[in-house]
């Protein structure tokens, strides 16, 4: 966050209504230069389709009805899978970062299980729910669940030991010291969590898309690349770069909302 | 007595405008406009960390509304002292007991750090000194006149990071006074200010009190800014209270006088003689 502060510009060095613009140049920019290679047969459309091609081929998809059930199938599934893993890391990672005991019971084990890559599970996941939705959102449960615990438990960990005992001399009780100082105190640390794990849950739902699904983005990918239509894989590879930048903005905006204190977030 | 102390402030809030002449109030600088504070008797106090024995047997008095300075070499026992006065240690041995009945609310301490809840506005903070009566409907209303008392009340909605050192100080001071506290222990509360914000804090500080009429403790590795704020000083070596000077220089004080010079040279001759002896 220090770092975000060093870096951002000086103060009078700022177009508000450009702000927002500039950083959609690159992305942009290299479609734009793509398209030209792409019309001018640099680039091959057996390799890669140009963007006009891909954004028929999304319109196309569109007008069917395909597009739309498929982006919301995997959205479902994303959010799904993220609230329930990310509630019981968030569960985990309170009670360990508040009770000594709870730390002792469970920190080793979870430890332990967090060294596994969580898509080498994918075989034994797929013996055991088959490619059922159930599959898919534990995938993304487990994927979420490590980030999140870990930084909420470091988090709450790390809160200044000195506010602590500041708010037990002014005699907060232990519901009003959490609410008061432990868990806003935490919360930066519980963001760089979340934002890991929105990385995390494409990442997996891709995967787990990819390999064993009857709808959904991934599947949608799949099928397209035994029709040889590469122009519909490179879609869905688009929709997911956007909807991980979606995501990511969506926790950007939270973040603001909930950090305003915090000296990085500040418009002065 | 808490609702006594309550219903008095806007007397207190009078005596506060008439600081703004201090003409009018030379013949009663001497002591505290009104004694709100408690006093403290301390018996044969004792605390060890380990092997380590910080106090060693102290035995002490304080009347109350008393303001009190507590000097000596760093690891001499005077923050754990103050700690221990406070109730942020456990007692090993002796007794500290006060004059009256006291509750939470009528101890409080102001640290070198502010201590700040970075995520809360300044008024909050203040409100988070109230103690137990936080929640109650006048909460807004009392904090808004402690941090008056600091002068900050125009910074009652900024978040604490945009506020400077001293005046970050000064809101842990409103909330260390918005319960009325009837003992007020500072441990080094301006160690980390600068030399001009640290005289202009002292002056608050000795107003406040003069205002309020609490005990004040402080704890301080500054001779100077001991002989100028307290009636009484302290010396503690080795864990026990080698020196007990009172001050009697009449208030308002002049900072750097001949006489304050003097006590303050004295007390620094006893606390080096020390070393000279190693």
């Amino acid at each position: 966050m220090s770092l975000i502060d060093s870096v951002s510009l000086p103060r009078n060095f700022r177009l508000p209504r450009v702000d927002g613009l500039v950083q959609w140049i690159v992305p942009l920019g290299i479609i734009a230069i793509w398209q030209v290679a792409s019309i001018t047969g640099f680039v091959p459309a057996r390799v890669l389709p140009a963007p006009s091609d891909v954004a028929l081929a999304g319109w196309k998809l569109l007008l069917s009805g395909e597009l739309v059930r498929n982006i919301w199938v995997s959205f479902w599934r994303a959010s799904i899978g993220f609230l329930i893993g990310g509630s019981i890391g968030f569960a985990f990672g309170l009670a360990n970062g508040l009770s000594q005991l709870s730390a002792k019971l469970t920190d080793t084990t979870l430890q332990m299980v967090r060294n596994v890559p969580h898509l080498a599970l994918i075989p034994l996941v797929i013996l055991w729910f088959g490619i059922d939705e159930s599959a898919k959102l534990f995938l993304v449960a487990l994927g979420v669940f490590f980030p999140i615990y870990l930084n909420t438990l470091h988090g709450i960990r790390t809160v200044d030991p000195q506010l602590i005992e500041m708010g037990r001399i002014y005699g907060m009780r232990d519901g009003e010291l959490f609410r008061r100082v432990i868990f806003p105190g935490a919360l930066p640390s519980i963001f760089v969590g979340i934002r890991f794990a929105l990385g995390i849950m494409w990442l997996t739902l891709i995967v787990a898309e990819t390999i064993a699904a009857s709808s959904g983005l991934g599947y949608m990918a799949m099928q397209a690349r035994e029709f040889m239509l590469i122009d519909v894989v490179v879609l869905s590879i688009l929709i997911y770069a956007l909807l991980g930048k979606i995501a990511d903005s969506a926790s950007r905006v939270l973040e603001r909302a909930t950090l305003s204190w915090h000296p990085a977030f500040q418009k002065r | 007595m808490q609702t006594a102390l309550r219903t008095s402030v806007p007397e207190t809030e009078l005596a506060s405008r008439a600081n703004s002449a201090p003409h009018a109030r030379v013949a009663r600088e001497e002591r505290p406009l009104h004694v709100s504070g408690l006093s403290l008797n301390i018996r044969g106090l004792r605390k060890s960390f380990g092997d380590n024995e910080v106090l060693r047997g102290i035995d002490l008095h304080i009347p109350a509304g008393q303001f009190v300075a507590i000097v000596g070499k760093s690891g001499c026992g005077k923050s754990t002292l103050l700690r221990l006065i406070a109730g942020l240690e456990k007692i090993d041995a002796g007794s500290i007991s006060f004059g009256d009945e006291v509750q939470a609310e009528d101890i409080r301490v102001m640290f070198q750090e502010p201590r700040l809840l970075p995520w809360a506005r300044v008024l909050s903070n203040v409100e988070v000194g109230l103690g137990r009566d936080r929640a109650s409907d006048d909460a807004q209303l009392r904090a808004e006149k402690a941090l008056t008392e600091v002068g900050l009340v125009n910074k009652r909605d900024q978040w604490p990071s945009v506020l400077s050192g001293g005046q970050k100080q000064r809101v842990a001071l409103a909330r260390a006074l918005v319960s009325r506290p009837r003992v007020l222990a500072f441990d080094e509360p301006l160690g980390a200010l600068d030399a001009l914000t640290r005289i202009s804090m002292q002056r608050l500080l000795e107003r406040v009190w003069r205002d309020q009429g609490f005990t004040a403790i402080l704890v301080t590795h500054d001779v100077s800014e001991a002989v100028t704020l307290a009636d009484r000083v302290l010396v503690i070596e080795d864990g026990r209270i080698a020196q007990d000077v009172t001050v009697n220089v009449p208030r308002p004080r002049e900072r750097r006088s001949v006489d304050l010079a003097d006590l303050e040279g004295s007390i620094l001759r006893a606390l080096l003689s020390g070393d000279e002896r190693i």
